[in-house]
């Protein structure tokens, strides 16, 4: 690779680039994110790879490996360009059929479209899918079409003019106007002004300064920054790199979870390349400034994913927060001032610097511009990465994107903001979506994890299942946090196996309370939100598990039974089969199946099972 | 030295005057303003571990937030309350908390009763479970940060943190001097010298140490180890250590 020098020679690099492809040449893209990646997109890659050579098409088509397109519920997704059909589900035997029939003839292969589960109509394009329709993919939308190696691929979609546009033509007092009117907030969780947290940085006293980029993901079904890292690792780097220069820091750190090898694969590659052009390092693009990055991995605590335990990590201490009297921005790590911002927030600051601070405020709401990922999941249709415009309903992510909730069941309630956010009831599903709406109702928008419930889904469970999650993730530096996540889960156990008494729901009020105000940092300060929202929206559910012993929604063992419904049960043996412990048996031809209680250990596999519904809870 | 600039505060309708750059605990302190607190001393940096120092501030700028008052320095025009209803009963959970936590520790039991509190809703621990230990990590502090040798320190994660020696074996760094068990607020680690050995004793791991005699009193009044350690650190010769203090003098 030559190293680019100036901002003429990164021009004349790109128009090259831009010249040696064709964009009518056929071209397959195959989606490899970490989603594809479980439903076998490697297999399906290496199997066009051989196809291509066998049906002698090497040089009539190209193969690219993309990121994630965001559909994950319908993987492996290949697209055949240039005409974007949008193949879904994908395996390899169906490989050697798109060549022939699609690359070779051009005709589409009906049985691999997608089709609108509303209409029953089968729709061709990517974009014309009701899942992608509504989306605004400002961020997301290169992943689908750039292999995250090769740079070259970033260069031809415009990468790194930003990068050019802010070290030629723009001082750092500039750039940080340009983000302060974007009215960018930090997307990780706090929602803090992006523009304000660099200024700050840049007035403190240092003899170095340092930026960081917040990869370490940790909420249960949240993968956003994941798929960013993955996909389009240059934009977040881009992105680092005119913070630094805004900043005055001249050395960058990516902590990124070691659970994602994909992305630190990806990461790691993209600052080799920017490395190589000349990107990174020493004097970039000749205008003097030097930046580097190093990748940091985490070691797999969800703690480290708060900034001041993040940087006692990196620095290689154990991950522990502390208090943030003194801003990180002043004192950070190593104690010098330092900026941490999240990877979509990075990613978000090429596309303000190329389209400007005017046009990226008029996407959003008053006090939350630009877009939003969050990761849909759940009991929902369109499982995936959605990117939408601040502003948007819970009830148009729901239904119109996310396609409704799976099996005809009823939508109960949707949790926002990772394990502590808050659980958010259908009566709020018109709720504009963005960071003081979601505060409003006593969720939050946090990094943007948002699992949809359906009427089967027991509020007491939910509120005791994060608290467990967040029991075993506090760091255990602060007694609130400590032990009263333990007795908060303890009492949420009690309820849930019919030991619930009265005074439990005022017990757990309280403690929530000397969480949020007694606890050292935001893990402890938020944990109690799912047990608060739960309790402020849903009381009537844990009344039930504590005064009558009874879970409404059929999900805590120790309060169901179930029963065969000897109406609708024709013996047909199914649950028989399905039972682990033999507790149902057939007692002839066409008569009901009787299950023993004593024998049953409810783990619904019976239930599950009958087709004709005949298995009862009560 | 040079004098830090002076601040004006308030701090329970009491005006006081107090040095730039100290924390309002100490402050507090200074004037005799009871707060409660079990993880702090002098001797090592604030922590904010067990959050009984909790205090409620309004800033000048009339921001009025919760903190904890080990580890927020005093400010020009800062008011602070250090008992309000709300610090109340947040503090009540914390000590219900300690309380079944270490229900054996006369300390909690002690400090419950100046807080008003006499039960804990909260199920009681076996006694030999934390055996007395709230976590607060004085004795890793210390040290670490006096002593230097950094021989025990807090193990696993959230609710099963425990304090230890590495992998809860006899640590080589450990020098015997008895530090974290003068500094432990609730008496959780227990330190017995007999004849010419001395054993000490932490909540879940311990070790044993052997004495040096006075060659004038003959009573045993060192470790060995922490004679290498003095020795080494002051560039002084082991045996300088021959004669205990008293004989000394």
């Amino acid at each position: 690779m030559v190293k680019v020098s100036s901002f003429a020679e990164l021009e004349t690099l790109r128009k090259s680039i831009v010249a040696r492809r064709d964009p009518q040449k056929a071209m397959i893209t195959v989606c490899g994110g970490t989603g594809c990646h479980a439903h076998g997109c490697e297999k399906v890659a290496a199997a066009f790879r051989q196809e291509i050579e066998q049906q002698n098409l090497a040089g009539k088509v190209d193969l690219r490996i993309t990121g994630c397109h965001g559909f994950c519920e319908r993987g492996t997704l290949v697209v055949v360009k240039p005409q974007d059909i949008f193949y879904q589900r994908v395996k390899e035997k169906d490989v050697s059929t798109i060549l022939s029939e699609t690359v070779a003839k051009g005709n589409v292969i009906e049985r691999l479209l997608f089709t609108d589960l509303a209409t029953k109509e089968k729709i061709t394009r990517e974009l014309e899918i009701p899942f992608y329709k509504k989306q605004n993919r400002l961020i997301l939308g290169n992943n689908g079409s750039i292999d995250p190696t090769v740079i070259d691929d970033y260069l031809a979609v415009g990468g790194y003019a930003a990068l050019a546009r802010s070290l030629q033509r723009m001082s750092p007092e500039q750039i940080i106007d340009e983000v302060k009117k974007s009215g960018l907030r930090g997307r990780g969780g706090g929602g803090f002004p992006t523009g304000i947290k660099w200024e700050s940085t840049r007035r403190a006293h240092g003899d170095t300064k340092y930026v960081i980029c917040n990869a370490d993901e940790g909420d249960p079904g949240a993968y956003m920054d994941r798929s960013l890292m993955e996909g389009n690792p240059h934009s977040v780097l881009e992105g680092m790199i005119i913070g630094a220069y805004a900043i005055g820091s001249d050395q960058g750190y990516i902590y990124i979870r070691n659970e994602y090898p994909l992305a630190v694969k990806n990461a790691q590659i993209a600052i080799e390349q920017a490395e190589d052009y000349g990107l990174l390092g020493k004097n970039i693009l000749g205008s003097g400034f030097d930046f580097s990055v190093r990748i940091n991995r985490g070691g797999g605590a969800f703690i480290c994913g708060e900034s001041t335990a993040l940087m006692a990590s990196l620095e290689g201490h154990v991950g522990e927060p502390r208090a943030k009297y003194v801003h990180t921005a002043e004192k950070g790590l190593w104690n010098q001032p330092t900026n941490l911002n999240n990877v979509e927030t990075w990613a978000n600051v090429p596309l303000i610097i190329n389209k400007g601070a005017d046009w990226y405020s008029k996407i959003g709401t008053r006090n939350s511009k630009g877009t939003k990922i969050f990761s849909l999941v759940g009991k929902i249709n369109n499982t995936g990465l959605v990117e939408v415009p601040m502003g948007i309903t819970l009830r148009e992510i729901v239904y119109d994107i996310g396609g409704g909730i799976p099996g005809g069941k009823k939508f109960k309630a949707v949790q926002t903001g990772g394990p502590s956010g808050g659980v958010i009831p259908e009566s709020l599903i018109d709720l504009p979506v963005d960071f003081d709406e979601l505060t409003k109702v006593g969720s939050m928008m946090g990094s943007g994890a948002m699992i949809v419930m359906d009427e089967n889904t027991c509020m007491v469970d939910i509120a005791k299942y994060y608290v467990s999650f967040l029991e075993g993730e506090s760091c255990g530096k602060c007694l609130p946090c400590r032990e009263g996540l333990k007795r908060l889960r303890e009492i949420l156990a009690d309820i849930s196996e019919g030991r619930g008494e009265d005074d439990d729901i005022d017990l757990l009020e309280n403690l929530s309370v000397a969480l949020v105000d007694g606890s050292l940092c935001a893990l402890g300060a938020t944990a109690p939100n799912p047990v608060l929202t739960t309790l402020h929206y849903f009381r009537e559910e844990y009344d039930a598990h504590i005064k009558d012993k009874r879970c409404p929604a059929g999900v805590c063992k120790e309060l169901i039974t179930y029963c065969i419904n000897n109406e609708k049960c024709p013996g047909c043996g199914l649950c028989v089969k399905a039972c682990p412990v033999q507790a149902i048996t057939l007692t002839g031809k066409k008569k009901p199946a009787i299950l023993d209680q004593e024998k049953c250990i409810k783990c619904g596999a019976c239930y599950d099972v009958c087709k004709l519904c005949a298995v009862d809870i009560k | 030295m040079k004098k830090n600039k002076m601040v004006t505060l308030t701090i329970d309708s009491r005006k006081l005057q107090a040095e730039e750059g100290l924390m309002i605990l100490d402050v507090a302190r200074d004037n005799n303003i009871y707060i409660p607190s079990l993880c702090t001393n002098e001797a090592v940096e604030p922590y904010g571990a067990c959050r009984l120092c909790l205090v409620e501030i309004t800033t000048a700028r009339g921001r009025e937030r919760l903190v904890t008052s080990c580890l927020y320095p005093v400010e020009e025009g800062l008011t602070v309350k250090t008992n309000s209803e709300r610090i109340a009963s947040v503090r009540k959970v914390l000590i219900q908390l300690l309380m079944a936590r270490c229900p054996d520790s006369e300390v909690i039991q002690d400090l419950a009763k100046r807080l008003g509190v006499e039960t804990t809703p909260f199920p009681l621990e076996d006694k030999n479970k934390n055996k007395k230990c709230i976590l607060c990590a004085l004795c890793a502090r210390v040290c670490q940060e006096v002593v230097g040798v950094s021989a025990i320190s807090l193990v696993n994660r959230g609710v099963n943190r425990q304090l230890a020696t590495p992998f809860f074996e006899p640590s080589e760094a450990c020098i015997g001097c008895g530090s974290c068990v003068y500094v432990c607020p609730t008496h959780a680690i227990a330190m017995e010298d007999t004849g010419d050995k001395r054993e000490v004793r932490w909540p879940h791991s311990q070790m044993e140490f052997k004495l040096r005699k006075c060659k004038v009193c003959g009573s045993y009044w060192i470790p060995e180890r922490q004679i290498e350690h003095i020795a080494q650190v002051s560039g002084t010769s082991p045996d300088d250590y021959d004669v205990c203090f008293s004989c000394r003098e």
